[in-house]
């Protein structure tokens, strides 16, 4: 049984809340279902042969990567209009959440393409730039790491999250403005190329992948405002040890 | 069957990566939540 520290006011001592577990049972419930779904029910492909379940981890990576950076793209115009703490937290936490799903969708597509491709990279325009994408994830959480106050490290994360967002539509498009080894779109509203339990399959992908980011998100913007408020606190401090000083000395 | 080393590493790269980055966010978030005052840290 999970014990809960709670303090004398009610507030838990964690990041968690009823919503955000229920968020996580279903994610939970849903990655089993996904395991038994991909490994086990859904059939083989007739030309990727067993390669094509890492499609159903590939691909929903995929989307909750864009998910995360469209999210690090609309809380960084918002903190630019509005200038609270909030949306530059939830621009931190999408950041580092679309970090680790970008690092995914990479490493299964490699995963994936020694098999299919007979190589684990090539310099084709989707893979370069998602690799960039990777890159200027990781830019943006050094720089926000860079000492500033609080307000300069939020107005340049905030531009430098804008600039991170015009990647992606270069990741959409790369498939038909250059000639790439990667294919095109697999489903389109037109034309969907796979049916039946692979079709179900790749979609249960997708919703799981939406819930776990989620979950994530969730969690790591509480985090991340547990790290600003201790960094307040502590600026607060060291203000109020100077006051003191200055007050002893005068 | 040639390329089940290639999926299972993919699904155990997924799930065990996730699992720690999610382990991590718990973790850290208890040990920090101890840090900063309850009407601080109300959530939804």
């Amino acid at each position: 049984m999970t014990q809960t520290t709670t303090t004398v006011t009610g507030a838990p001592a964690h990041t968690g809340s009823r919503g955000s577990r229920i968020v996580g049972i279903l994610a939970a419930v849903g990655a089993v279902a996904l395991l038994v779904f991909a490994l086990v029910l859904s059939p083989a492909d007739e030309i990727q042969g067993e390669a094509v379940r890492l499609l159903y981890l590939h691909v929903p990576a995929a989307i909750g990567m864009y998910g995360a950076v469209i999210l690090l793209g609309v809380s960084s115009a918002m903190w630019l209009r509005r200038r609270t703490r909030g949306w530059d937290v939830l621009g931190a936490a999408s950041a580092e959440v679309g970090l680790v799903f970008t690092g995914l969708t990479l490493m299964t597509g490699m995963l994936w393409g020694r098999p299919t491709w007979g190589v684990y990279w090539v310099w084709d325009a989707r893979l370069t730039t998602t690799a960039m994408l990777a890159i200027l994830l990781a830019g943006y959480l050094a720089l926000r790491r860079v000492p500033a106050s609080e307000e300069s490290r939020a107005r340049r994360a905030a531009i430098a999250g804008l600039l991170v967002v015009v990647d992606l539509p270069l990741i959409h498009y790369s498939v038909n403005w250059w000639r790439t080894l990667h294919q095109d779109a697999t489903i389109s509203t037109t034309d969907v190329k796979i049916d039946g339990l692979m079709l179900f399959t790749l979609f249960l992908g997708m919703v799981v992948a939406g819930l776990v980011l989620t979950w994530l998100l969730i969690h790591r913007f509480r985090l991340a405002w547990l790290e600003a408020e201790i960094e307040e606190g502590g600026l607060d401090r060291a203000l109020a040890e100077r006051r003191a000083e200055a007050e002893v000395s005068a | 069957m040639i390329n089940e080393g290639y999926v299972v590493a993919g699904y155990l790269i997924t799930f065990l990566g996730l699992g720690a980055y999610a382990a991590w966010i718990l973790v850290r978030g208890r040990r920090l939540s101890a840090k900063v005052p309850e009407e601080r840290r109300r959530w939804m």
